[in-house]
């Protein structure tokens, strides 16, 4: 699965290093041996349905989250040996969009880009002006600065959010359901930026998304995960072209598939407790 | 019987534990609070919201115990031919348990469950997990401001509490029974000492400070990440207050009334 035109993980250095991480919440386990590469300089989606692990991940990638076992390394180094300023250290480099952008609502739209300049840098208000105002132009929100995030459309809002990420030229970004609930003009603007972004920063970033037909524009390589573990990776054109259930199923919206529409239960027929007629005339208690 | 045994012994290790981790987090707040004093921009704001916007309503509050003091000690004091000494009344009754009390229930019930709502609705909205992903410590930046703004904010209400509620006493004395302004101050001034009773006053407010300020930090950090979640924190930070204010004045008070 490695067209000529496409890099995999293989290729490079690797930025993100996950081997063989379990993670539960309590005693519901939510990742099972995951096992993934993010190559410097790539944008790598995570994909999966509602639910398998995709945002623990991303937690577990930024050290918010220990694993139970396994290693999760980021520039070469294991999160689970680093102290808290280590740590904050290694998170200086690193931008998030958070699902729901997550922006300060006590402050304006300039003041959230503005934050991690003031709290890590000493740089004079002058120049903090003029890179947080690049920042919102290059999303294309210069406009809305003054404005508070209760003020933004939602679209607005998650681009003021991937200014912020940005706002370090982080050398690791990561996207939280980055497409979810925007239009489709929002959607192809956010997901062009960053593309754009990537590129532009030099940085490495990981996606975590369903929308699969957006992903398969702007990423380098995919992976799949259900019911925590990786069930399929591979570039767009390997994943356009798979023929493995699961993908099939993520790529083309099949309703049937290895992913089950339902929620494991007990039988239907049980819990709404009828007794179903038999073919030979005989009424057929359900099952107990 | 058996179960409501049960429940008795659950509830008190619940409480046993909540203490534990409120003690917990208190010696944290201690930890992370260098960028409260080094930023003091920080938590002037803090300060800003929690005391001067509480500032109207501890002044009218203070203002109406006041006369009502007044009113009801003219009603017994006048019974014994001793007016003048409303202003003792009034002043005793306010500078040690009256100012301290009412203005930390009402701290607790205008900034303490302010706090506790924006601090749960910050973690709600993942703005604190934001900020702990953008190597700024939540602790530091933003419970510790407002926790050092609830202690400095809570005495100096106190003593404007009291002060409201003398000149509220003032009113009812002079202009409403017909006190003269000169007894009514000077009796005051001869029964009132600064050290046992102004000064013991606020040491029980800085007291409430500090009670108001951890349970309404706390409550805030540890919310339940949803709506429901925030209500009920907010709700535990104003009962869980009210309790603990009453609770450390009749232990501060017992030691106060011993030493003196």
């Amino acid at each position: 699965m490695n067209p000529s035109n496409q890099t995999t993980p293989s290729d490079n250095p690797n930025f993100v290093d996950i081997d063989n991480v379990d993670f539960a919440y309590g005693k519901r386990p939510i990742l099972k041996g995951i096992s993934l590469k993010v190559p410097k300089g790539k944008v790598v989606a995570i994909m999966g349905g509602s639910g398998c692990g995709k945002t623990t991940l991303l937690q577990l990638i930024g050290g918010q989250l220990r694993p139970a076992s396994g290693r999760v390394s980021v520039n070469g180094q294991d999160l689970a040996k680093l102290e808290r300023d280590a740590l904050y250290a290694m998170r200086r480099k690193m931008g998030m969009l958070f699902q729901f952008g997550a922006l300060f609502t006590d402050m304006t739209v300039f003041d959230n880009i503005a934050f991690q300049l003031r709290e890590h840098s000493d740089l004079p208000d002058e120049m903090i002006r003029d890179l947080v105002l690049m920042k919102l132009n290059a999303v294309g929100l210069r406009g809305t600065a003054s404005l508070f995030p209760s003020e933004l459309s939602g679209g607005m809002a998650r681009r003021v959010a991937l200014a912020r990420a940005v706002a370090l030229d982080p050398e690791l970004i990561m996207y939280d359901e980055p497409f979810a609930g925007l239009d489709p003009i929002s959607l192809a603007v956010v997901g062009k930026t960053i593309r754009r972004l990537n590129d532009a920063l030099g940085a490495t970033s990981i996606v975590v998304t369903h929308d699969i037909m957006e992903s398969l524009l702007i990423v380098d390589y995919l992976y799949f995960i259900s019911e925590g573990r990786i069930v399929g990776h591979g570039t767009p054109d390997e994943i356009r072209a798979s023929t493995e259930p699961y993908i099939k199923q993520f790529v083309h919206a099949d309703l049937d598939g290895p992913v089950p529409f339902h929620y494991p239960a007990k039988n239907y027929a049980d819990d709404l407790e009828i007794v179903l007629p038999a073919k030979n005339g005989h009424e057929l208690q359900a099952a107990s | 019987m058996i179960r409501a045994l049960q429940n008795l012994g659950a509830r008190g290790i619940e409480t046993v534990w909540r203490l534990g981790a409120m003690g917990r987090f208190f010696v944290l707040i201690l930890t992370h609070s260098s960028m409260s004093f080094r930023r003091l921009s920080l938590t002037i704001r803090e300060i800003y919201f929690s005391g001067v916007m509480s500032l109207v309503i501890i002044m009218v509050s203070g203002l109406f115990v006041g006369m009502v003091l007044g009113l009801q000690g003219y009603e017994t004091l006048q019974k014994y031919g001793a007016e003048e000494t409303m202003g003792v009344l009034v002043a005793l009754s306010l500078v040690r348990e009256l100012g301290p009390v009412v203005a930390g229930l009402l701290f607790a019930s205008r900034a303490g469950s302010a706090i506790t709502a924006e601090i749960g609705l910050m973690k709600a909205t993942e703005q604190l997990k934001a900020m702990d992903m953008m190597a700024v410590d939540p602790i530091a930046r933003v419970v510790a401001p407002r926790f050092w703004a609830g202690v400095v904010s809570l005495p100096l209400l106190a003593v404007m509490f009291s002060a409201a509620g003398i000149f509220g006493g003032y009113i009812v004395a002079v202009a409403y029974v017909g006190t003269d302004p000169g007894v009514f101050w000077s009796n005051m001034q001869a029964a009132v000492d600064f050290r046992y009773d102004i000064w013991n006053g606020i040491i029980k407010s800085i007291a409430f400070g500090f009670a108001v300020s951890i349970i309404a930090t706390y409550e805030g950090f540890n919310a339940v990440s949803t709506a429901e979640g925030v209500s009920r924190a907010t709700t535990r930070t104003v009962v869980t207050s009210a309790l603990t204010i009453l609770a450390i004045d009749l232990v501060l008070t017992a030691f106060m009334l011993r030493g003196a």
